[in-house]
């Protein structure tokens, strides 16, 4: 039997040149032009302008300010409440009907979540609209329900995308602990259910669930198109505000972007330990709390009402984007259009070539990681190994790194290959993204394949690469395509990547969004919206439907297996 | 202070004819015992007197214990404790923890729980053994200390699912002998399922033998 050791050393180098060496020669080229090395401008050798720069930049401490108010707030926000969520529902809801429920709202770009949430809390949104004949209103209320300069809305919005995400998680994870009989024996012992999730299941779930916050932590406090669409516009949150210092077209305003930059990876560096202290605070003052021996706790009810009422703002933004995109004449304070028109999705013409890359985009950066994550089990499967520390650490850093930290610089190395602003360098800086999640995906549903299948196919003579291409991979269909349903999902959302990488000459359905949602007409950014949320919907529908029907014979493949 | 069953029915989710019927009545100190053919419903049965049915199961009939009836008290709040084939020890606490997870909120003051629970441990063979993780002791020790974590939580009645049947032939009668002494010590009535006819012997309590309603 081959040990794999060729496999791996290629995966090895694919990971290392293709993923790892992108991500450390940006760092370096930023940290090279914060520290004021920056040949293509005329700055050579070492100075500390950058910083004095950055320190310069008026409103810079509210950025900060609303950097960490938002990230972390919205973070411990999802944390709480997507814990109690799962704790009200889970034993009351089948785990695999709920998680199919969240799915929805999971696979909608932040983007587009954003814009409709802003149809819906705009003064002139469906919600005024709706309070309207009660507050007498006549014309939109003067309120700065959108882009308020607390970051509410913000917050708001990272809440709808993070919660679903957690309590996915969260739910997942419960399957791996012995949850059912611990509440059983819990309540034996005389604790309320709530009691029984906070002292006994929580403690076993977070182990299993801290890498998953961290991620979202980290995008909390580093995201930009969310923060474009809902967030403070003048001073805005830090990475905002380094985008539009990078492509401002005083290019001395690099300098003070490029500090900016490390700045906001020290920011997730220290969101991090922040969230490692709580970890060993919430340990210590469980214990005692645990020794005292009460039997009380309250919260689940509360969590799962709040999540409701964030599920139903969710499903009403998404609504939002079909009715604008479908409106022709809509006055405040009408709840619905007084005219509809397809005009503007008929505009084909408009829309027709961001569609277009999009999808080139996500298929092929979809496909590039799926290839990538099918190589690396394989080479684990054949070296019979577990993975190593280091190697889930380095699947993770892509997603907990703050992705303007080494994107600008990234760019830098891109323009001297001739590679900027071509689809190709931004195929590949958005594989950076896509593959972590397509890994994460393909994980467990591979390493759940009886391994007896692929011995009794060995026992028949059949080669390592037969065994994997008519064994495991047709077995493997709906998790793969599942799998690279997600990836798509994660490309098509992805904004930075585009924008550096793409150079201003690669346009997405993100992109166009983005730009378009601050300036222009409602119904024709309600459109790239609508399109930029269709596009992981029927990527799913056809990561569903296909095995299904490429299994039609065979009962054990082509049923509902939840992959 | 007895338990008694009066007439208790569970219908499964979906079917039309109740599981069984049982009345029964166990005295204090007493430990009756369950018997019958898999799939019958005995821990059905337990789940039903402790308060632990899954969704959608129904149930009909009485639960009275202490002249209370529990029968629509959630489970914390009958106070009947449970005893599982496996120790079922919480992974992430401490032995001694366990054991205080268990104590009633009734003992107040961290010196008097802390007492409390080195006091149990030692009456279990586990003397000094409050910072061990729950995975490093033996099956044994964890079966005592899961005892004594059931016990400090002062419960009215015991409900026993198959107690004994992951343990050694050996470990089995000690481990047998030290539950019931503290059932009897207790005064509380208890309810075992067993597939050990030597169970129901030691056991010297009333016998219920569960076969299919209807059938």
């Amino acid at each position: 039997m081959s040990d794999g050791r060729g496999l791996r050393g290629l995966v090895l180098l694919i990971v290392g040149t293709g993923l790892l060496a992108p991500i450390l020669a940006g760092l370096a080229e930023t940290a090279a032009a914060a520290f004021g090395h920056l040949p293509a401008l005329g700055f050579d050798g070492w100075s500390l302008t950058a910083w004095q720069a950055l320190a310069a930049e008026p409103g810079l401490a509210t950025s900060l300010r609303l950097t960490l108010v938002t990230g972390l707030g919205a973070t411990a926000l999802s944390v709480v409440l997507a814990m109690g969520a799962v704790a009200a529902l889970a034993g009351r809801v089948p785990a695999a009907r709920g998680m199919r429920a969240l799915a929805p709202f999971l696979a909608v770009p932040h983007a587009a979540m954003a814009i409709g949430l802003a149809f819906l809390l705009a003064p002139s949104g469906w919600i005024a609209r709706g309070l309207a004949p009660l507050m007498g209103w006549v014309l939109p209320p003067g309120l700065a329900s959108v882009n308020d300069p607390w970051g509410l809305a913000l917050i708001l919005g990272l809440l709808v995308k993070e919660v679903p995400f957690l309590m996915l998680v969260t739910w997942s994870a419960l399957g791996q602990i012995d949850a059912g009989r611990q509440m059983a024996a819990g309540r034996a012992l005389g604790y309320a259910p709530a009691a029984v999730w906070a002292k006994v299941l929580l403690p076993q779930l977070w182990p299993l669930v801290r890498l998953p916050v961290a991620v979202a932590l980290a995008y909390a406090l580093s995201v930009v198109d969310m923060a474009i669409i809902l967030g403070p516009s003048n001073p805005p949150v830090l990475a905002v505000a380094l985008t539009r210092w990078f492509f401002d077209p005083d290019p001395a305003r690099i300098l003070p972007a490029a500090a900016g930059a490390l700045v906001q990876a020290g920011i997730v560096a220290l969101g991090l330990a922040l969230l490692w202290g709580a970890e060993r605070l919430a340990h210590k003052l469980g214990r005692r709390w645990v020794r005292a021996g009460g039997r009380r706790a309250f919260g689940p009810g509360l969590a799962a009402v709040l999540v409701g009422g964030l599920l139903t703002l969710a499903t009403l933004a998404l609504l939002a984007l079909a009715v604008w995109s479908l409106a022709w004449r809509w006055s405040f304070p009408q709840m619905l259009p007084e005219s509809w028109s397809l005009k503007f999705w008929l505009a084909s013409g408009r829309w027709g070539a961001a569609l277009g890359m999009t999808l080139w985009l996500a298929l092929a950066s979809a496909a590039l990681s799926v290839a990538l994550a099918i190589l690396w089990l394989e080479a684990e499967d054949r070296g019979q190994r577990t993975r190593a520390r280091w190697a889930e650490a380095l699947i993770y850093l892509p997603l907990i790194l703050p992705q303007i930290a080494f994107l600008y610089g990234l760019n830098v190395v891109a323009l001297r290959a001739g590679l900027s602003g071509h689809p190709g360098a931004v195929i590949w800086a958005q594989a950076i993204f896509v593959f972590p999640y397509v890994m994460i995906a393909l994980t467990a549903p591979w390493r759940a394949l009886d391994p007896r299948l692929s011995r009794a196919a060995a026992a028949l003579g059949a080669g390592p690469w037969r065994r994997l291409i008519r064994v495991k991979l047709p077995m493997l269909l709906r998790p793969i395509l599942t799998a690279a349903a997600i990836g798509v999902a994660v490309s098509v959302a992805q904004y930075l990547p585009t924008l550096f990488l793409g150079a201003g000459r690669v346009t997405t359905l993100t992109t166009e969004a983005v730009t378009l949602s601050s300036s222009s007409d409602r119904r024709v950014v309600a459109v790239y919206a609508s399109l930029q949320a269709l596009v992981p919907f029927v990527a799913y529908a056809l990561a569903a439907l296909l095995p299904a029907w490429v299994h039609r014979n065979c009962r054990d493949l082509a049923g509902a297996v939840p992959a | 202070m007895s338990l008694v069953l009066e007439k208790l029915m569970v219908t499964l989710p979906r079917a039309d004819r109740p599981l069984f019927e049982v009345s029964l009545r166990v005295e204090p100190g007493q430990v009756a015992s369950v018997m019958g053919p898999s799939g019958v419903g005995k821990s059905t049965l337990l789940d039903a007197v402790g308060g632990h049915l899954a969704p959608g199961f129904r149930c009909a009939g009485r639960v009275w214990l202490e002249g209370r009836d529990v029968t629509h008290l959630s489970a914390e709040a009958r106070r009947i404790g449970l005893m599982f084939q496996e120790a079922l020890l919480f992974p992430h606490l401490s032995v001694g923890d366990n054991l205080a997870f268990g104590l009633s909120p009734a003992v107040k003051g961290r010196a008097a729980r802390r007492a409390a629970v080195a006091t149990a441990l030692e009456r279990a063979g586990l003397a000094g053994m409050e910072g061990r993780d729950p995975a490093t002791l033996s099956g044994g020790q964890r079966a005592r200390a899961a005892l004594m974590r059931t016990l400090l939580a002062d419960p009215a009645a015991l409900l026993l699912d198959e107690p004994f049947s992951r343990l050694d032939t050996g470990l089995r009668a000690e481990m047998r002998a030290f539950t019931f002494a503290h059932i009897a010590e207790r005064g509380i009535p208890a309810l075992m399922v067993t597939h050990d006819p030597e169970d129901a012997t030691a056991a010297a309590g009333p016998v219920l033998r569960l076969s299919a309603t209807g059938t």
